[in-house]
């Protein structure tokens, strides 16, 4: 079997569209949540969401290759650019080899819903234009990356709910792992716009602390009172060991195990502890270590009830010894969805980086489950050298990815 | 509507909407060749012709429409 590295990363969240500003707003245990007044005229319950930039692409990208990106392919572009940048892959790379593409996504509302509104009126295909189909898809995002920046390897979108962007980095390191790819450009999307989250909103599960935005995401609290949606991208580079030596490239880390379980349940929003125990036992035997051997959780936890429960009983009972650190960096993004797999990974590995775990804020009075767990609650300088982050999602999906310091 | 209003109302979006640059837009300018528009821009200059100027076009009628004067031709002939 291969060995897997990281050589690039890149992130456009709301706490940051680059690696040194997120490491910034990480370490302050900075939010990036805000208010948007649209959602309620709309008919929202909660007006909360994670504020995301819109990236300006006119004179970045050429026209006929922008216009079939949705606003999540927007996002991923602009983190795939910086984590090529990082990765130092440039264009003659990329004309003469084989690079992947694999990037969770798991909904592209607004072109849906504005092809709609004009096949409602109009009745008439000839006037949807071209870009809806492009940007409509689930796999917008994969279709768009591989076309703008020429890839010539695996290409797909994977679908899993809150857990998509953590099965397509798993995915890619299995890929590589086995040898059929010596790099793939993985990560998550999601997008921000109002369409996209109504029916979501719909089941009560956002929190309506709309008087204190930056408090309104408090996982593992005991007077949490929901989740706040929040997008954008992150993308991280994975190659093969010996190709990343060859070339000459800086490691960020080692992809060390992925694991992946569903709960086999039959309540399809309900997460089950049993269900996540297996994801990291599973993900931990893939990297040959113990549970004493993490440094670092990166919780999925979302800051709702149940999910953290359900949580923090797995974690409570696997890591029994060491009782590694845990935050949850939903506390300051807002639960970034599809993208959330990808853009906790990234967060943790500025974390491996610049030696210390980012806070899980807004924790004030742990519940009963969670009093358990060693949470940081304020930015610990600590040496991070292996972490597990946890991602799951609807239907009972379920991943965990192991990463650890780079060692020859 | 007059001519010059067509030609001024096309090369509006040709600029705006297609990003063309507008020293690549003179009446022998070819569709494809000289402005770059391609086989998926025309599905987009069908709904901008029908927002501007209140008809669809027919792709039939399109047949040997292929610099921007004889495009101009065409509208006008239509919106006459």
């Amino acid at each position: 079997m291969k060995r897997v590295v990281i050589t690039g990363m890149g992130i456009w969240s709301c706490i940051g569209t680059d690696i040194e500003e997120v490491r910034e707003s990480l370490y302050k245990g900075k939010s990036g949540i805000g208010i948007e007044e649209e959602r309620l005229q709309y008919g929202y319950q909660s007006a909360l969401t994670g504020i995301v930039k819109k990236p300006v692409l006119k004179g970045l990208i050429d026209r006929h290759l922008r216009r079939g990106l949705s606003e999540e392919a927007e996002y991923a572009f602009m983190a795939a650019k910086q984590a090529f940048r990082m990765a130092k892959v440039d264009d003659s790379y990329l004309d003469a080899n084989e690079v992947g593409c694999i990037f969770g996504n798991d909904s592209s509302a607004k072109p849906v819903i504005e092809a709609a509104r004009i096949m409602d009126e109009k009745h008439d295909t000839e006037l949807l234009g071209q870009s809806f189909i492009f940007q409509a898809m689930n796999s917008t995002v994969t279709m768009n990356l591989s076309t703008i920046f020429r890839l010539k390897g695996v290409n797909f979108t994977v679908s899993a709910a809150c857990a998509s962007g953590s099965h397509s980095i798993g995915l890619a390191y299995m890929l590589i792992k086995n040898g059929l790819q010596d790099m793939v450009l993985c990560g998550g999307a999601q997008e921000t716009n109002f369409y996209s989250m109504a029916s979501f909103d719909a089941l009560g599960a956002f929190s309506k602390n709309m008087q204190e935005p930056a408090k309104a995401s408090r996982p593992f609290d005991r007077d949490r009172d929901g989740l706040v949606p929040s997008g954008g991208a992150a993308a991280l580079v994975l190659e093969e060991y010996g190709h990343a030596v060859a070339r000459g490239a800086d490691i960020i880390a080692e992809v060390a195990g992925y694991g992946f379980s569903s709960n086999g349940t039959s309540v399809i929003s309900q997460p089950s502890d049993e269900g996540c125990v297996r994801a990291m036992e599973r993900a931990l035997a893939d990297a040959g270590m113990r549970p004493d051997d993490i440094d670092y959780i990166n919780a999925h936890a979302t800051s709702t009830r149940q999910g953290d429960m359900f949580e923090a009983m797995a974690i409570d009972s696997l890591f029994r010894g060491k009782h590694a650190v845990v935050s949850s960096t939903k506390s300051m993004t807002g639960h970034e969805c599809w993208m959330a797999g990808a853009s906790e990974l990234v967060y943790s590995l500025i974390m491996m980086q610049n030696g210390f775990v980012a806070p899980n804020i807004n924790l004030e009075n742990p519940d009963e489950y969670s009093a358990h767990l060693n949470i940081a609650t304020v930015a610990t300088e600590t040496a991070v050298n292996t972490v597990l982050s946890n991602s799951f999602g609807f239907g009972g999906t379920n991943s965990a990815l192991v990463v650890k310091k780079f060692k020859k | 509507m007059e001519r010059k209003e067509i030609e001024e109302k096309v090369k509006n979006f040709l600029v705006e909407e297609l990003e063309i640059d507008e020293d690549k837009i003179y009446p022998e300018a070819k569709l494809k060749e000289d402005m770059g528009i391609d086989s998926l821009d025309f599905v987009d200059i069908v709904v901008i012709v029908e927002k501007n100027f209140g008809f669809k076009i027919k792709a039939e009628e399109m047949v040997g429409v292929d610099t921007y004067s004889k495009f101009c031709d065409y509208i006008e002939s239509k919106v006459k």
